[in-house]
């Protein structure tokens, strides 16, 4: 990348907290979310749903349903081009699209109770309706398997049966629901073991949770007959969501508009499609425009919740608190198609801890359940239910101070991560220390209740971004981004755009383009927005600068070299620049018309340079013998930002992932029954928290700039999910004197273990 | 010479080595040259890479430089939520 720097630390409008520019269309409900969009002579789309968990298909017939009047469009399967089995498409791509196709609209198989099987576009709901109600399907209904450690036995219903698991060496010669296999060794595992003067040992099971966005999925498409198309809808990612259609319907990627509309939450749910290439061809084959939108039942049985695992982990360590040797088995199901968030989460586990030796065992497993998503970090809170338990377990054997045992074997600049790098300029003995010195620590735990300390770690990454900068003529300021707003961007982005350029924050707008505006963006996530498209619009403002100074340069005939930018202006400098009276940035933008033209700056970056999060969390609860309810107390956050460049949306994301957490941690699950049917599919029946669930949430930003970025911004939206459960876990345990191993920890499991309690 | 070393999720994939020297100036040239040398990479490099270059990572930058010496892991592509 072009942009050279060196972290700065001392701002003037970074670090405030502006009004948000979207607060007023969203407290008024003037925003637009994916279900406002409209369109002249719309349709309705609706999807036809498999009522099995595990069933092929052996005849559709859709002929009573296209008879009925005002039935405009249906498609199944037959209206899918075959993509190949090739895997992953290069280029921006990240999904397996052959898998993402087959999870839009069921093939041979419906894999999960809720799999889509058919679409049908009709002038009213009722007709969509009456239309599904006559497509005739004939089933062959199948053996199927909704656990993960069920699907990992011999003799399990096969959810792919001619899955061959990958990795394993030799080859198995039988397929399995085992769709891959990843080892993680460092050090001498053995060795570790015997240096070790505790061990514990346990196995920990996580239901899936949901995402809990309160916006079901949505979008209108309208195609037309020339072949090019738009899309509207709600997404984290409209390039992605561009990408992933116009390949799954073999179109072109200029071919196809996507325009991203407000979006009323996300957390990793909304980076992949399940409406869209379905609306596309509804709309292609009706001539009209489609709009789709998901009940909140059809959001729980078929849009892609998180994994469900079970994991065995053992940790070592001496008496002084070092630990010596961690091994573990983590199995993590991904629905009914392989790529589960394994590998990552079992090395976010352990990140956080310099421990010599490991030898980590993951498996990828597929169910009869929906298509595993992205879920804030994905993966990591599962293993740090395990791994932060375990030392939990340690701090208790060993009488030590659960932040102590932390600070003894936390990872510092220099370290080895267990994924391999060396850790660069990181923040996480930082984190702790401000836990351990927070005076919410101070407060000592009354009868039955306790204090739960967990730590979490997330790489982050950067990404691909694409940015421009226009200036108006009356020196006001447009930001045009690529990646969906989902926690904040818009404000960071015009807090960053007018630090840069040195003018109010009030003069700076942005807004969200659509993918025909600008260069391809990354969908926002993985907590790569404010790193990457910051550091593109950083790039960009600097750009606009150096056009401004070229500017006032030839206005007063010196060369560009004698001026400079200095508070919003453009000065002359040196001997021989002349005696000039300073240009400020409105005079420079009011004569663009007449100085060449426009006046913009745009930076297509792969932002690099991403710095790694650490978070501490320390939760305070009370549990009622008799009923096992829990009632959380207190709860504090702790995490590196490296810096906040608006420090209520950082401490938003950091009170939002523990509020998921705490859900997830005690409430949150999907229920099957035997007949591998979703039984809890709204929000009656999976209960998510609200507000007098909880406490107010205490947070502090530690600020250990990222080298890696101009302001030493990291990402912030992962780690915050990551410690909560065995935060929760771990009070819970405390106050119950029962180790907690199961997720969510609801007053019946708490209730059992209060009565196995020695 | 560059010592490419393997993420530790990706070395069971490559039948658990976890060096592989090769001469290189840039990203493009370790992944190209890797390819070419060592057969086994195959599966672990046709499902995409990210590279860490001392301790920072870097995805689709095949223009990066390597500096002679530095520290180079291949490593899964970090996505997110």
């Amino acid at each position: 990348m072009e942009l050279e720097f060196t972290t700065r630390t001392t701002f003037d409008k970074v670090g405030t907290r502006p009004p948000r520019p979207d607060g007023t269309d969203k407290v008024t409900g003037r925003a637009l979310y994916g279900a406002d969009l409209a369109g002249a002579d719309m349709l309705v789309g609706k999807v036809l749903r498999s009522p099995h968990a595990h069933a092929r298909i052996l005849a559709i017939d859709t002929s009573r349903a296209r008879a009925l009047p005002g039935v405009k469009a249906v498609v199944t399967r037959d209206d899918f081009p075959d993509i190949g089995p090739e895997g992953t498409v290069k280029g921006e791509v990240e999904e397996n699209l052959w898998d993402v196709a087959r999870n839009v609209m069921a093939r041979d198989k419906a894999l999960y109770e809720g799999h889509a099987v058919a679409a049908v576009a009709a002038t009213s709901t009722a007709v969509a309706r009456q239309a599904l109600k006559l497509i005739d399907i004939t089933w062959q209904v199948l053996p199927h398997v909704t656990d993960v450690d069920e699907a990992m036995r011999p003799g399990a219903p096969l959810v792919h049966e001619d899955m061959i698991t990958a990795g394993m060496d030799p080859a198995p010669e039988e397929p399995s629901n085992i769709a891959e296999y990843t080892r993680i060794e460092m050090g001498d595992i053995e060795a570790g073991f015997a240096a070790a003067d505790v061990v514990v040992e346990q196995t920990f099971r996580t239901e899936a949770a949901h995402q809990g966005y309160i916006e079901p999925h949505a979008c209108v498409a309208s195609a037309s007959e020339d072949g090019v198309a738009e899309l509207w809808c709600c997404t984290q990612g409209h390039f992605s969501v561009r990408d992933m259609c116009a390949n799954i319907l073999g179109m072109d990627l200029a071919s196809l508009r996507v325009t991203s509309s407000e979006i009323g939450g996300g957390f990793g749910g909304k980076t992949t499609v399940f409406l869209e290439p379905v609306a596309l061809l509804l709309s292609r084959q009706s001539g009209r425009p489609v709009k789709m939108t998901m009940s909140r039942d059809e959001v729980f049985r078929a849009s892609g919740p998180t994994s469900s695992t079970s994991i065995t982990a053992r940790i070592g360590a001496t008496r002084d608190g070092r630990i010596t040797a961690c091994d573990a088995s983590f199995r993590y199901q991904g629905g009914a198609f392989a790529g589960s968030p394994v590998g990552y989460g079992a090395v976010c586990g352990m990140a956080p801890y310099d421990c010599p030796n490991v030898d980590l065992h993951c498996y990828d497993v597929v169910v009869n359940r929906p298509k595993a998503a992205a879920y804030r970090a994905p993966g990591a809170p599962m293993a740090a239910f395990a791994i932060e338990s375990l030392l939990d377990e340690i701090a208790c054997k060993l009488d030590i101070d659960p932040v102590e045992l932390r600070l003894r074997n936390a990872v510092k600049e220099g370290a080895s991560s267990v994924y391999g790098p060396t850790f660069g300029t990181i923040g996480f003995v930082e984190c702790l220390e401000a836990a351990r010195d927070h005076p919410s620590l101070e407060a000592a735990p009354g009868p039955n209740q306790a204090r739960g300390i967990a730590a979490g770690f997330w790489p982050n990454y950067g990404g691909q971004t694409s940015v421009t900068v226009n200036v108006n003529n009356d020196g006001t300021v447009l930001v045009s981004l690529g990646t969906p707003d989902i926690g904040g961007s818009r404000a960071s982005m015009c807090l960053m755009a007018a630090e840069e350029l040195q003018i109010p924050y009030e003069r700076v707008k942005a807004i969200i383009a659509d993918t025909s505006a600008l260069g391809h963006n990354d969908t926002t996530g993985g907590s790569r927005v404010t790193h990457s498209a910051g550091l593109a619009t950083i790039a960009a403002s600097r750009k606009v600068i150096d056009t401004m100074k070229r500017r006032a340069a030839a206005v007063w005939d010196i060369d560009v070299d004698a001026v400079v930018w200095d508070q919003g202006c453009v000065r002359p400098s040196g001997a021989n620049a002349g005696d000039h009276e300073p240009l400020t940035f409105d005079a420079i933008a009011a004569m663009a018309p007449a100085t060449g033209g426009p006046i913009a700056g745009h930076a297509e970056i792969n932002a690099e340079g991403a710095g790694a999060s650490f978070a501490v969390h320390v939760c305070d609860l009370e549990v009622d013998p008799e009923t096992g309810r829990v009632t959380v107390l207190r709860y504090l956050a702790v995490q590196d930002a490296g810096k906040a460049i608006h420090p209520d949306y950082v401490e938003g994301q950091y009170q939002g992932g523990v509020a998921q957490g705490i859900g997830w941690a005690l409430n949150e699950e999907y229920i099957y029954g035997s007949d591998g049917i979703l039984q809890n599919p709204g929000f009656l029946d999976y209960r998510i928290p609200v507000a007098s669930d909880l406490p107010m949430i205490d947070t502090v930003i530690v600020e250990v700039p990222n080298p890696g970025h101009p302001y030493g911004v990291r990402g912030v939206g992962e780690t915050p999910i990551v410690p909560p459960l065995a935060a929760v876990a771990n009070a819970v345990s405390r106050a119950i004197g029962q180790r907690m191993t199961e997720t969510p920890m609801s007053p019946p499991r708490i209730l059992a273990a209060i009565d196995q309690a020695p | 010479m560059i010592d490419v070393r393997l993420g530790a999720t990706l070395r069971s994939m490559a039948g658990g080595r976890e060096s592989f020297p090769v001469e290189a100036g840039t990203v493009g040239q370790v992944l190209k040259r890797l390819q070419g040398a060592y057969p086994e990479l195959s599966p672990v490099l046709h499902r995409g890479v990210a590279v860490a270059i001392d301790g920072r990572i870097y995805r689709d930058s095949l223009l990066q430089p390597v500096p002679d010496g530095a520290e180079v892991y291949l490593m899964p592509r970090v996505a997110g939520g």
